[in-house]
């Protein structure tokens, strides 16, 4: 690795022809949202900037984000940000193991002092000193705030990065922990879904490593490029919904005309993704045009939040399970049962008091 | 306040007048009772369609727009309950003292708290004699801050942050209300409390259509024709 190397640098060195990486950079520009000067842009960055390596650390998680990221759209996409850039660790799909690999993150931590970015996918468990993911004979947590110290900014990839997922579903006995709950001095970028959009990932990982700033965050830390409308917005089954179609039941005739699925507990009216625009396996499909609702798996505690075939969200509190509607309706139930007492025990009361007042008079 | 001391206050150049009936509600106050109860009736029940829709219509998608009529009336009904709200606020500041009642409980003043128990046992039957008030009675007041005023504030806010999602993040709605979010980042949660809120409120609507005509028939004062008339009429002369 020398000092000042560009990104294109090491892209030609590893054979990659100019034609292809102006294609990348086209590509790139395009799935970001950016103008046609944009990839020319982006081009310069790439050939004046140094390299900004990437480390990818694996805490408590399943590796559907990985997965889902070698499965990008654009095979060059994948194949230029994961093993030719900036990759510099990644111990689930690296050829370097044990020792070696361990001194990868060494080096880099002080060669690239403040200047890489740490992609996290998975969280870390703080129960039992973190001892629920042990991590190259160290609780996960602790190489996490090690590497955290000097990264530029760190990347939450996925639900579990992001929100804890379902390592944090309640009773959440590991007490599985975001990123931005443990690391609260760096900048965050949170790239949540189970699993993330690969273009999504990628197009992230492209922008912050070109530009060498976050892209523009919304309130909740996530990429707005991506992330700032929901599934429901652009669902193609929307028509549906306004009209008040909607899919009553599985296999029923509005589920064979294609009716909204609403009823059946989608989440797509509350859940920010790129799904309904995106879509999945290089634009093929969503969850919803094979005709299941979203679960919502791009949100806070979408484990949490009852059955993803409920529209209405089951309230576990108080011991009792219900949704707001029954709560509500025991409520007024309770409360209509004591006024016709009430009125009961007035009328009542009303006779007698009569009655006692002409026996006095 | 007490009967005894609106007779009080009302003394003229040292010789006390005693009226039989006090003006109470202003037009304003009035006015918004009825537009309000109107609104709040309209948005329970097409929100209780929202969350729970009409069996699916027949025919072409872009023939039938149900869903829509209901959601485009719940959210023009939400608007103007929150106009009608601010307008209220506003009267709250320029109106009369009975204006102001309901956005407040004297929380520390030992002598509310002494007659709102005493309000509490004339209902459960045991004190027999309630006392004559000019305004709300304390118990009143209490419950209305607490299952009207609070809630439909906290509606109009969850309510314009749901709306903001579909406004979208460049829109004003968010720009004010967006802060909902930060308190529930899952905005599936901020659609079951603004359900919830809508049970707290209809489970007052019960109670208080309930207590204002037994009041009518059973106490002393006018209690129906006051919040259509403004004018409170006491029927005895008792304390
Ligand atoms: C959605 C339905 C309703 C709501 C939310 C509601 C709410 C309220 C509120 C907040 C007040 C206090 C007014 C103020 O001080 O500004 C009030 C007073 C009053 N309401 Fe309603 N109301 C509703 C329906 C009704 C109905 C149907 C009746 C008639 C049976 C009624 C009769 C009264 C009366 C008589 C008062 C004055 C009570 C007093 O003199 O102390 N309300 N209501
Ligand atoms: C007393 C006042 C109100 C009541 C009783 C009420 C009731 C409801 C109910 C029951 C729902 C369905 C929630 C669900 O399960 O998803 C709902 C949704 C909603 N309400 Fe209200 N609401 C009130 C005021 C407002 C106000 C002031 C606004 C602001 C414009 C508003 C805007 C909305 C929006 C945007 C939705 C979501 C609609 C959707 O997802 O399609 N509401 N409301
Ligand atoms: S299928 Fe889901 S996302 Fe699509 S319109 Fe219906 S509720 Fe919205
Ligand atoms: S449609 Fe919903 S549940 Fe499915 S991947 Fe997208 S966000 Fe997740």
């Amino acid at each position: 690795m020398a000092a000042a190397e560009t990104l294109y640098d090491v892209i030609r060195r590893q054979g990659i022809t100019r034609r292809s990486f102006t294609k990348f950079c086209s590509l790139t520009a395009a799935s970001l949202g950016f103008g046609p000067g944009a990839a020319t842009a982006m081009a310069e960055a790439l050939e004046t900037k140094e390299r900004v390596p990437v480390i990818w650390m694996h805490g408590l998680e399943c590796t559907c984000c990985s997965e889902s990221f070698i499965r990008s759209a654009h095979p060059l996409v994948k194949d230029v940000v994961l093993s030719m850039i900036s990759l510099d660790y990644d111990d689930t799909i690296m050829a370097a193991a044990g020792h070696q690999a361990e001194a990868i993150l060494k080096e880099t931590k002080e060669k690239y002092k403040g200047k890489y970015i740490l992609a996290v996918e998975g969280n870390a468990p703080l129960n039992e000193d973190g001892m629920f993911c042990i991590d190259g004979g160290k609780p996960f947590v602790e190489k996490l705030k090690w590497m955290a110290e000097d990264a530029m900014a760190i990347i939450a990839w996925g639900a579990c990065a992001s929100w804890g997922c379902v390592q944090a579903a309640k009773p959440n006995p590991t007490q599985a922990t975001p990123i931005d709950k443990v690391i609260l001095d760096k900048p965050i970028i949170k790239v949540p879904g189970c699993p993330p959009i690969a273009e999504v990932m990628t197009g992230v990982v492209t922008f912050i490593t070109t530009f060498g700033k976050l892209p523009e965050l919304d309130r909740q830390g996530r990429p707005k490029m991506f992330y700032s409308q929901r599934i429901h917005d652009k669902c193609y089954r929307r028509a549906h919904f306004d009209a008040g179609q909607f899919v009553e039941e599985w296999d029923d005739e509005g589920a064979r005309k294609g009716y909204c699925l609403y009823k059946m507990g989608c989440k797509g009216p509350t859940t920010y993704n790129a799904c309904s625009t995106v879509r999945w396996n290089g634009g093929v499909s969503f969850p919803i045009q094979s005709g299941h609702g979203c679960i919502g798996c791009s949100e806070d505690g979408f484990w949490d939040n009852g059955s993803f075939y409920d529209r209405l969200t089951n309230l576990h509190r108080f011991g009792v399970e219900a949704n707001a509607d029954k709560v509500g309706m025991t409520a007024a139930g309770i409360v209509g049962g004591a006024i016709a007492a009430h009125a009961a025990v007035t009328a009542f009361k009303r006779v007698t008091t009569k009655r006692e007042k002409a026996d006095a008079s | 306040m007490t009967i005894h001391e609106t007779l009080a206050a009302a003394a003229h150049g040292g010789k006390a007048v005693e009226r039989q009936s006090i003006y109470v509600y202003e037009a304003p106050v009035r006015i918004w009772h009825w537009v309000n109860a109107v609104l709040i009736l309209t948005l329970a029940l097409t929100g209780y369609f929202i969350g729970s829709p009409l069996p699916s219509v027949p025919g072409e998608a872009s023939a039938n727009f149900l869903m829509g009529y209901i959601r485009f009336i719940h959210f023009a009904a939400g608007q103007v309950l929150a106009v009608f709200l601010i307008l209220r606020v506003y009267w709250a500041f320029v109106g009369n003292i009975h204006a102001r009642q309901i956005f407040h409980v004297p929380f520390w003043s030992g002598r509310f708290w002494k007659e709102w128990l005493h309000e509490v046992r004339c209902y459960t039957f045991l004190a027999r004699q309630p006392k004559k008030y000019v305004g709300h009675n304390p118990l009143a007041q209490f419950t209305m801050f607490l299952m009207v005023t609070l809630p439909l504030f906290f509606m109009v806010i969850t309510g314009f942050a749901l709306y903001s999602e579909g406004a979208g993040r460049d829109s004003w709605e968010y720009a004010l209300f967006g802060w909902v979010f930060s308190i529930w980042p899952n905005s599936q949660d901020t659609h079951t409390v603004h359900h919830l809120g809508m049970w707290v409120i209809l489970v007052f609507v019960m109670v208080h259509i309930y207590v204002a005509i037994r009041e009518d028939i059973m106490s002393r004062q006018s209690i129906i024709s006051s919040m259509i008339s403004g004018e409170r009429l006491f029927k005895d002369r008792e304390d």
